[in-house]
């Protein structure tokens, strides 16, 4: 028998298209925004049109993309130790039921409570408020690559662990060639999930810190305009806070492809 | 002849509370192709498993090989599908300590006895049914086992892929001397492949009767056609009524 056929390849017409049409409904709506800006002069300081965005995301650029550092910096250290974290708490407690049953009230507690009702407390406790956005951040992202891993190591399948247990495989072999590969369909699932939520998370903490000075990130500067009723600056923080979320979210389905693109249905392209 | 597994008055009761066997005494001699037939329920996957070790008696003794003794197949392929058909095979050797550069050989041995020496590099989602039970077969023989345990390899496959994988299984037998127990709910399946066949009944499992198959040395498409394996066939169908009947008396 032949190999299987490689996936036929969309044709090239198809792949402009894909790109073309979601970018032409784009433009279209910004064109939209800036002729209803123009045909009804509405003032800036109402709504700014696309091209007063733009402007603003130039001249105050010095102010933003500090912010913008700041925030993704907080994001990703959160969601680094988060997949650290929450991958090795996962291994750890799928090893004893009682351990799982004995750690659940304070997962389901730290999970269920929203974190804008957190964050005051733990800026109280945190040495600085870097830091206290950093544990906001990570608690948030922590729970959905936790979850998603403990159910990645208790559904692999059971043939696999009785085979590993015919050839007499130890438990660090059982857990490094069988459980983790065979969770990181999941794990990359969790990691989608946790990325854009510790954005959010990142963001939703600074509002409740409303730091100001140096080493403020977006959602401080985002306010700041808005009491200065600088809303071609916030539409600007805007644009960027959503070009971040877009960017997290393409970074982490870049890995999660990375990692699956040889072997799982998910990242492999139906064929016929 | 010598005997390489036996079970001794072993029952299996389950933690739900159901008596999966009952006394079943099962002698396995060397070099046999022994089957167990049976009802589903009749404890043949569960004396399997007894013999494997992946499963401890109630009561009894299992003696069997001890250490890499054993390949085991299950009903589906059970192939790690992040790992390639190189990479699967390899699974049992790598567990006991062996690099990839000592046993490459090995192993592609082993996929050249299954026909599949050109699909080392493929991931199991790339190959059909048949070809990824033909990768198990070849990770079970790869430790060289002296016993080879099938829990109905077959049972999922087409009626096409199951006949020639039954030759070559009868090739493979023939050739090396091994001695398989093959699990199954197929008579034809188990007249046409065993020189014995133990028929099982449930409720609770235990041994119903033995039937030695009178078979020539030969056994290709000929065969599956001629009077004396339809006449086994008829036998051992006789004897799986007995044992459905027999169910629960």
């Amino acid at each position: 028998m032949p190999p299987a056929p490689r996936p036929a390849g969309i044709s090239a017409r198809q792949r402009m298209l894909q790109i073309f049409v979601p970018l032409l409904a784009l433009g279209f709506g910004l064109v939209v925004w800036q002729w209803i800006v123009w045909a009804y002069e509405i003032p800036r300081y109402i709504l700014p049109g696309p091209a007063d965005t733009a402007i603003a995301l130039l001249t105050d650029s010095a102010t933003l993309w500090p912010a913008l550092l700041v925030t993704l910096r907080i994001t990703f250290m959160a969601l680094a130790m988060a997949m650290v974290g929450g991958v090795f708490l996962a291994v750890i407690i799928v090893q004893s039921r009682w351990l799982e049953l004995a750690l659940s009230p304070y997962t389901v507690i730290l999970q269920v409570t929203p974190i804008i009702a957190i964050a005051p407390l733990i800026l109280i406790y945190a040495p600085d408020t870097q830091t206290a956005l950093m544990i906001c951040a990570f608690l948030v992202a922590f729970f959905p690559i936790l979850s998603n891993m403990i159910q990645g190591l208790k559904s692999v399948d059971h043939h696999l662990i009785d085979l590993f247990e015919l050839y007499g495989a130890s438990r660090w072999q059982s857990l490094v060639y069988l459980r983790l590969p065979a969770s990181l369909p999941f794990l990359m699932v969790g990691l989608r999930i946790a990325g854009g939520l510790s954005l959010i998370a990142a963001v939703v903490a600074e509002f409740a810190a409303g730091s100001a000075g140096q080493g403020s990130g977006l959602a401080f500067r985002l306010i700041e305009a808005q009491y200065r009723l600088n809303l071609p600056r916030m539409f600007a923080a805007l644009v960027l806070l959503c070009g971040a979320g877009i960017a997290i979210y393409g970074l982490t389905s870049f890995v999660a492809w990375l990692a699956l693109r040889r072997w799982h249905e998910s990242a492999v392209r139906r064929e016929g | 002849m010598p005997k390489l597994v036996a079970m001794r008055a072993v029952s299996k009761v389950f933690a739900d509370g159901t008596l999966a066997l009952d006394q079943m005494s099962l002698e396995v001699e060397t070099g046999e192709f022994l089957s167990l037939l049976g009802p589903s329920g009749c404890g043949k996957s569960t004396a399997l498993r007894l013999m494997a070790g992946l499963a401890e008696p109630s009561s009894g003794v299992v003696e069997r090989p001890s250490g890499g003794g054993i390949g085991f197949v299950f009903q589906e392929p059970t192939l790690m599908p992040w790992q390639t058909v190189f990479g699967n095979v390899f699974l049992p050797l790598k567990l006991r300590g062996f690099s990839k550069a000592e046993v490459r050989e090995r192993v592609m041995d082993g996929l050249q006895s299954v026909g599949l020496a050109d699909f080392a590099h493929s991931y199991p989602r790339q190959l059909s049914g048949g070809m990824k039970m033909r990768v198990s077969i070849a990770r079970a023989l790869v430790t060289r086992p002296s016993l080879l345990l099938m829990d109905e390899p077959f049972a999922a496959l087409d009626e096409i892929t199951r006949h020639k994988l039954n030759d070559d299984l009868l090739a493979l037998w023939r050739r090396s001397g091994l001695t398989i127990v093959f699990v199954t709910h197929s008579v034809f399946e188990s007249a046409f492949l065993s020189s014995r066949i133990v028929v099982m009944r449930p409720r609770p499992g235990r041994v119903f009767r033995e039937l030695a198959i009178s078979q020539p040395a030969q056994r290709g498409a000929d065969y599956r056609v001629s009077e004396s394996y339809r006449a086994d066939c008829q036998l051992v169908s006789e004897a799986l009524q007995g044992a459905i009947s027999a169910a629960g008396n």
